[in-house]
């Protein structure tokens, strides 16, 4: 069994509306950059496998696999795609290397919802049709409610501690190059801030946002060619709650529970605690404190407070800003928490761990322990 | 306690039925927005990889054979060779059409019948049926039937059709 390096990663976009490029034109402009950070690499000769993620309602395109080889260096290649996170894409590539079947393997997922006229109907599509599209709720970001007042209820996270991950984050995206949405506000800002869906406002969920992030993995014999210094990939797992609303577990991230027992027992890592960042899905302000928890961190409220989880304190939590910085790039979000994570331990850090989740009204995540 | 079902409620199957709401406005994007600003201009232009040379029309900004970014504007002739033709009797949305629609690819010029890769465009292309079932279409020498300046929009539809020299 073979470990896994990530030896290249590049992105583009982060912007709420590339207007100038097609996404197509943006998957190039990425892979340049991770193939450029890989070494220099030559992708028509130098890579085994391709696997892009998306899904073909936020494509606009049915059967859109079709034109994920080519902007990434794919044409007339073996090519796979993965209808979900680009998380679960990298479990893919982890895996296709881990078995012996590829040496290094392109990971690539996009996101246009600029391009999409009719977002909240796209949603609603992911929705069952039989009764919860039939009960015409106003707008998705009820699921977010019910399962932030459960989750708060049962955890006692307070509004007041919602307003610190939403101040926290936003601010922490300053510091980067991809945060359209970050800023500085105060407590009083947040708070006066109108309902959405009890307990969130605006300024709690995070918005769309166009990005293209392209990954390079390596096998360990194959890594230190393109790459002096690979981040390890140690552990890897990803897991989906019952799709309905009813079954699933509300108020508890319980497909990241499950998804950060299979990559913690891979990575043998004995605690959450023991990781120098963590990079999880931060959609909604509450989603940060209930994924930080799922990952079997204990009284999240508590140490929140006494700024546990800031830049600089024992565990940062989305020290890069998270998605209510940079915004969510659909299916590329867990890329996007993977390039966060990479970019922190390339400034010296040795380990973190990168929590996703595939958003409204899904109940999938996936966990990474990286290391180096 | 068992209730068995009656004859009628086995034949009785509940149906929800839904109307989507999918609506997009798909960013062109560099290489496909001058390729339309030079269709208006009644020019068909194509992007050219210094690596191969091939011509990519419609244009992209990147070759997909060296990965590498085409670096040049060239224009192609608005006329080309047949490659192949269709005749269909059925419309998109099903319906029975009383005179066939005719499409087909063209090899645009300068290219040579050597070429494995060519610049090409796939549209409507005006001529007759039996043209299309007797196959005297295939190979015949095409040119575009533009639109009226006036006309043009910007839009593929700027050429009406190919019909033969």
């Amino acid at each position: 069994m073979e470990n896994v390096g990530i030896v290249g990663i590049g992105w583009y976009g982060f912007s709420t509306n590339v207007h100038d490029l097609s996404f197509r034109e943006m998957m190039f402009e990425a892979a340049q950059r991770a193939f450029y950070d890989a070494g220099g690499m030559n992708p028509r000769e130098q890579i085994d496998a391709f696997i892009s993620c998306q899904e073909d309602f936020w494509e606009g395109i049915s059967i859109s696999d079709e034109f994920a080889p080519d902007p990434v260096g794919g044409s007339m290649r073996p090519t796979m795609t993965v209808a979900g996170d680009g998380l679960q894409g990298l479990a893919h590539g982890f895996m296709l290397i881990n078995s012996g079947v590829a040496d290094v393997v392109v990971v690539e997922s996009h996101a246009k919802p600029s391009d999409i006229l009719t977002f909240p109907e796209i949603v609603e599509l992911a929705m069952d049709p039989v009764y919860v599209r039939e009960a015409k709720i106003p707008n998705y970001h009820f699921i977010a409610g019910l399962d932030a007042t459960k989750f708060m209820h049962r955890t006692g996270v307070t509004r007041e501690d919602l307003a610190e991950v939403v101040i926290k984050n936003r601010a922490s995206g300053l510091k980067t190059g991809r945060a359209p949405h970050a800023s500085m506000l105060s407590k009083e800002d947040v708070l006066s801030q109108e309902m959405i869906v009890y307990p969130l406002t605006r300024v709690d969920v995070a918005r769309p946002v166009d990005g293209a992030i392209v990954v390079v993995l390596a096998s360990e014999t194959f890594a230190r060619k393109f790459n002096d210094t690979p981040i390890w990939i140690t552990g890897i797992g990803f897991s989906t709650d019952n799709s309905n609303l009813e079954l699933a577990k509300l108020g508890d991230a319980f497909y990241l529970r499950k998804a950060s027992e299979l990559a913690f027992g891979m990575a043998k890592l004995e605690s959450p605690l023991k990781v120098n960042g963590m990079f999880v899905d931060d959609r909604y302000s509450y989603k940060e404190l209930q994924h930080v928890e799922a990952l079997g961190v204990n009284n999240v409220a508590e140490k929140l407070r006494e700024g546990y989880f800031h830049e600089g304190s024992y565990l940062p939590v989305n020290p890069k800003g998270g998605h209510l910085a940079k915004g969510y790039p659909l299916e590329a979000s867990g890329l996007s928490l993977v390039l966060d994570a990479v970019e922190y331990m390339r400034e010296g850090v040795s380990s973190a761990v990168v929590a996703s989740w595939r958003g409204i009204p899904t109940f999938t995540g996936g966990v990474a322990v990286l290391q180096r | 306690m068992v209730h068995p079902l009656k004859e009628e409620e086995l034949k009785e199957h509940f149906t929800v039925t839904y109307r989507p709401q999918a609506k997009y406005s798909y960013t062109a994007g560099q290489a496909l927005s001058t390729f339309l600003r030079g269709l208006r201009e009644g020019k068909i232009l194509g992007r050219k990889c210094p690596r191969c040379g091939r011509v990519y029309v419609p244009p992209r900004l990147y070759c997909e054979d060296c990965f590498y970014p085409t670096s040049q504007w060239v224009e192609v002739k608005d006329e080309g060779i047949v490659m192949t033709a269709v005749a269909s009797f059925i419309s998109w949305t099903r319906d029975r059409l009383e005179e066939p629609e005719i499409v087909g690819t063209i090899r645009l010029f300068p290219s040579s019948p050597r070429d494995y890769v060519y610049p090409g465009l796939f549209h409507r292309i005006c001529c007759s049926y039996d043209d299309v079932k007797s196959m005297r279409i295939m190979g015949k020498t095409v040119r575009a039937r533009w639109k009226p300046v006036e006309k043009r929009e910007g839009s593929i539809e700027d050429i009406e059709c190919f019909e033969v020299v």
